[in-house]
């Protein structure tokens, strides 16, 4: 018999994990990712000067990896609300393939390796700014305003908006109004996009108590909200053309969206039967993804097209 | 005092364990690899100047 006797100590069962590759892929949330990608090209591209290639891949790459270490942090720390709503039970965290503590590690060096990245081989301003903007989704938006006050989004959404300005201050070292601009269209885009959402998934976000808009104020408030937050969206997304910032092409393209938008933000206002309601609310949903792509999208044609015309010419 | 034991096995894994951590190993490598790949790169293009930029 050995000095310890093994029957008495109860030992907890190992946890082997069986969590795939595609697990850690989910957790970053690659469709934000994607759409934080293209914000954050359009803001390389339209910084002046030249940038070397090497380093503008490496700048979003950086902001890519940091996006996504948000989004694993921030899955690390809702994985009771993950788990009772609908659209978000099949996450890795409460499917119980990757645990809290995975997906906080995995973040947490996912970040450390971004920013520090950023910082060494592009500059420390870019750095320090992609460091801010995780710390802004994570500590700001997820752990103090997520579970407390209705204008969650509405705050939480200017981490969302950073990625542009982060490219810019790679790409220059420095920041103007340009990239301001930038930051106030993804801003105000946020609030009528979200609260879309929330509209038509607003019994799982009351089931998971968050206190989202529609929750919280009701349907009704929700949608006058969504029309204020559209008219002020179109309203700055054309600003920058009779301000000189962006060109008429650019202009014209805001006006056109924003039109559609506003439209579809007035339909969502006056369908109030349930079933017609439901209907409005997915498309103003899908309309402004379509809305924020096209915006950017011009601007990136834009820059483009102008970059290369004189050597066309 | 010299009764022979057999080596504790320990925990065994599973075959899917064995699969998913074998994979999950790869893509930690890889991600190193374009990690060094990069601070290559960057150190190339940036040529004399790579430790002499803004901040």
């Amino acid at each position: 018999m050995s000095v310890v006797d093994h029957s008495a100590i109860e030992l907890p069962a190992v946890r082997i994990s069986e969590a795939d590759v595609g697990d850690y892929i989910a957790l970053l949330k690659p469709r934000v990712m994607s759409l934080v990608i293209f914000t954050a090209l359009v803001g390389l591209v339209l910084a002046p000067g030249h940038v070397h290639p090497v380093l503008a891949f490496t700048s979003l790459l950086c902001i890519a990896v940091g996006a996504g270490a948000s989004g694993a942090l921030n899955m690390a720390l809702e994985g009771d609300i993950d788990a009772v709503m609908t659209r978000t039970a099949n996450r890795p965290i409460p499917r119980g393939r990757i645990t809290k503590a995975e997906a906080m590690a995995f973040g947490m060096t996912l970040a450390f390796f971004s920013v520090m990245t950023l910082g060494i081989l592009v500059n420390w301003y870019a750095g320090g700014l992609l460091a801010f903007t995780i710390f802004f989704y994570v500590v700001i938006y997820t752990l103090l305003l997520k579970r407390r006050t209705a204008q969650n989004i509405v705050i939480g959404g200017a981490a969302g908006s950073l990625p542009p300005v982060v490219a810019w201050v790679a790409a220059t070292g420095s920041i103007s109004i340009e990239p301001v601009l930038l930051f106030l269209i993804i801003f105000f885009w946020t609030p009528p996009h979200f609260w879309a959402l929330a509209l038509f998934r607003s019994d799982d976000y009351a089931r998971a108590g968050v206190p989202m808009l529609p929750v919280v104020a009701g349907p009704d408030a929700t949608r006058l909200q969504i029309l204020l937050y559209t008219i002020l969206l179109v309203v700055i997304a054309a600003a920058p053309w009779p301000l000189g910032y962006f060109d008429w092409i650019y202009g014209v393209t805001s006006l056109v969206l924003g039109a559609g938008m506003l439209a579809l933000a007035v339909n969502v206002y006056r369908r109030r039967e349930r079933s017609q309601s439901l209907r409005a609310t997915r498309k103003l949903f899908a309309f402004s993804i379509l809305y924020l792509f096209a915006l950017f999208a011009t601007l990136l044609i834009e820059t483009v097209v102008r970059a290369v015309m004189p050597v066309v010419g | 005092m010299d009764e022979k034991r057999e080596p504790e096995q320990g925990i065994v894994l599973t075959e899917a364990q064995l699969r998913s951590r074998r994979r999950r190993s790869i893509a930690i490598a890889l991600a190193l690899g374009v990690l060094v790949v990069l601070f290559f790169a960057v150190t190339l293009v940036r040529g004399p100047a790579v430790l002499n930029r803004p901040f």
